[in-house]
């Protein structure tokens, strides 16, 4: 079936009229380049986006406090009321499946207040009191010494680890950092450590100052007080699935109405994350079909060729039936015309498209990144897809032509001029 | 070799039908050199079609070298005319993409046989026809006599039992004619049972037997002494 003499007529015919093959291997080679950018170009905005939660542990949820807005237990509504270190013990009690629980608490914020003085320099940052886990739950890199750890917490040390940020704020070039001394609302910290995020958004990100959790309640007077908790599921559970109870536990703790939906704000990291995820999922099912109905333009073209050849060679196929050509022989010989020709003209799209997003990638690196799109490219698994597609499409293009090549009968092909 | 019995045929167009064969009973032994003659219309062709399978009969029997002929389906049909027949058309049929070798060779290859087996036999071919020095020419590159020889050569490629030519020099000229004549002469001398559609009267001579034809049954058959064409050429 698949021998010289088949391979030298598929070249045969489809060289006879060059031009036209050319034509119809256009609609074909569109359809698949069309496919392949639009599937890179997603990726590249999948990547984007999800390069700004970098490395985040995203099975993760923040839960804060608000006041209440249902009189609960004699207590009133509108009350202020705070976390405790105890509920942060109760939560990790109550629930074993938690990888993390961290309790922040912060001092400034955007556009704050300068709150932070070394020498004659200030600056406004935010400052977090921490727990060393925090950094196992939005990923750090330390570019010098080290960041918070246990003794740190239990001597309540007064130390930070700042953000290359901060750095190029408060010293100036070449100053020894690691050592010195830095004053948060008129409380002396000693730098241990800098560092700087792996996410994209980093410069916001790098002018964060963190200190030991017990050290900042200290220093700032917060008692038991937590301001927020950032919480992590282990792996095989979703945070989505245990975050009401741990809402409610909170409620029952901090004696707030169970149905008081105000009192207790969180932020559901994992499920964002979902329904992001489920938007590529749909972008990606947008570019297969808006890809896939452009193709099908260029098979309707091939096939539409395909039957206009068999058309021109009817008389020939007549003189090879005469002949003893079996009718089998002749579907065969159409269909791998027409599967040759879209393959070829499919592969040089998703070599085109290759180069294409190649090209892409080459001008992101050398002009620096851009906002919310990263790394277009596309897998091998995409490759192996469109190949199949083409096969599909490529037999189906040939179908019709093929039958209505040994429809004809040898003697009316034979009369035919 | 071929026996036909009260043949009938009809092609329907629209509602009326056109009776062309109206019970032929025909016959013909290994060896012979059959003339099938007859006015324009009297349905020698149809004839010649059904012999060689491109066409089914409606009534009647056939049978060919005493297999019978009936209900083939298509694959099957084209095994028995690439085992039993081969045609000769009078605009030639060659395929005009491929060599004359390759054309030559297009029956065997349908046969199935390995492709050095092929070359040497259609080279063997193209050399009786005299053809040899023209193996890798196009068709577009040949003269209407040339095109001829290298259909007969096809058609004797795949040693056919019986050969069908409807008018082999219906497109030549008479000089060119006669060295066609020549050759299907020689090959009938090998051997070879052949029936030849012709509207020529010096032809039809140049065969062993004449056949008339007129209104769909044969109003004569008769056995001629042959004139040999090599005398004209
Ligand atoms: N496929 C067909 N459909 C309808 N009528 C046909 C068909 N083929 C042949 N005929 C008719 O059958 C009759 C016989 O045709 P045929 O071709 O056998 O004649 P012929 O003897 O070969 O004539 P010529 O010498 O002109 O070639 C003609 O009237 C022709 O019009
Ligand atoms: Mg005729």
């Amino acid at each position: 079936m698949f021998n010289k003499d088949r391979w030298k007529e598929i070249l045969e015919v489809l060289t006879t009229n060059w031009f036209r093959t050319v034509l119809t291997a256009f609609g074909v080679f569109w359809g698949i380049l069309i496919l392949i950018i639009l599937l890179a170009a997603g990726k590249g905005l999948e990547n984007g986006v999800k390069s700004d939660f970098g490395d985040s542990a995203t099975n993760t949820m923040f839960v804060w406090s608000r006041n209440t807005t249902k009189a609960y237990k004699g207590l009133p509504k509108g009350r202020r009321f705070r976390f405790k270190l105890k509920d942060v013990a109760a939560i990790k009690e109550s629930f074993p499946d938690l990888k993390f629980v961290s309790p922040r608490n912060q001092l400034g914020g955007f556009g704050g207040a300068n709150n932070v003085v070394r020498g004659l320099n200030t600056g406004a940052y935010n400052v977090y009191g921490d727990y060393p886990e925090t950094i196992q739950q939005d990923p750090m890199l330390m570019t010098s010494g080290r960041f918070i750890n246990y003794s740190d917490i239990n001597e309540k040390r007064k130390i930070a680890i700042i953000g290359e940020g901060v750095k190029r704020g408060l010293y100036s070039k070449g100053e020894t950092v690691i050592g010195s001394y830095i004053k948060i609302q008129g409380v002396n910290f000693m730098v241990v450590g800098t560092y700087k995020k792996k996410n994209t958004n980093g410069e916001e990100g790098e002018k964060e100052i963190f200190v030991p959790f017990t050290a900042f309640s200290q220093a700032f007077n917060r008692a038991n007080n937590v301001g927020w908790m950032a919480i992590t599921a282990n792996d095989g559970t979703s945070i989505t699935s245990l975050k009401e109870d741990i809402v409610a536990l909170l409620k029952e703790k901090r004696k707030v109405h169970p149905d008081d939906k105000r009192a207790v704000g969180y932020f559901d990291l994992y499920e964002e994350y979902n329904k992001i995820e489920s938007l590529f999922g749909a972008l990606k099912f947008i570019a297969y079909f808006v890809g896939v109905l452009v193709l099908l333009s260029g098979i309707i073209g091939v096939s539409n060729i395909m039957l206009i050849v068999v058309k021109e060679r009817t008389k020939e196929i007549g003189i090879r039936r005469a002949l003893g050509e079996n009718p089998w022989s002749i579907k065969v010989q159409i269909l791998m015309e027409s599967l040759f020709l879209t393959l070829i003209s499919g592969m040089a799209g998703i070599v085109f498209g290759a180069l294409f997003v190649y090209g892409i990638n080459t001008l992101l690196d050398a002009n620096g990144p851009v906002d919310m799109f990263l790394n277009p490219s596309i897998g091998i698994g995409v490759v192996i897809v469109a190949l199949i597609i083409l096969i599909i499409s490529g037999l189906l293009a040939g179908f019709i032509p093929a039958n209505s090549a040994v429809k004809v009968k040898p003697i009316d092909a034979l009369r035919s001029e | 070799m071929i026996e036909i019995k009260n043949l009938h045929k009809s092609y329907k167009m629209g509602s009326n039908s056109l009776h062309v064969l109206k019970g032929i009973n025909f016959s013909v032994a290994e060896g012979e050199l059959v003339a099938i003659m007859g006015s324009s219309g009297s349905g020698k062709s149809t004839l010649l079609n059904i012999l060689g399978m491109l066409d089914v009969l409606d009534e009647g029997s056939y049978n060919l070298d005493g297999v019978p002929i009936v209900d083939l389906n298509e694959t099957k049909a084209a095994q028995y005319r690439n085992k039993f027949l081969g045609f000769i058309f009078q605009s030639f049929n060659l395929i005009n993409y491929k060599s004359a070798m390759e054309n030559v060779a297009l029956p065997l290859y349908y046969q199935k046989v390995a492709r050095k087996e092929r070359e040497e036999k259609s080279i063997k071919y193209l050399e009786q026809v005299g053809l040899k020095e023209w193996a890798g020419h196009l068709p577009s590159e040949l003269s209407g006599g040339q095109k001829q020889r290298v259909a007969i050569a096809r058609a004797m490629a795949a040693e056919p039992k019986v050969l069908l030519a409807d008018e082999p020099t219906g497109a030549l000229d008479s000089k060119t004619s006669y060295e066609v004549m020549d050759l299907i002469q020689k090959i009938n001398d090998a051997g070879n049972t052949i029936l030849i559609v012709t509207h020529e009267p010096d032809i039809a001579d140049m065969c062993k037997r004449i056949v008339h034809l007129k209104d769909g049954v044969i109003v004569e058959d008769k056995k001629v002494d042959q004139v040999r064409a090599s005398q004209y050429v």
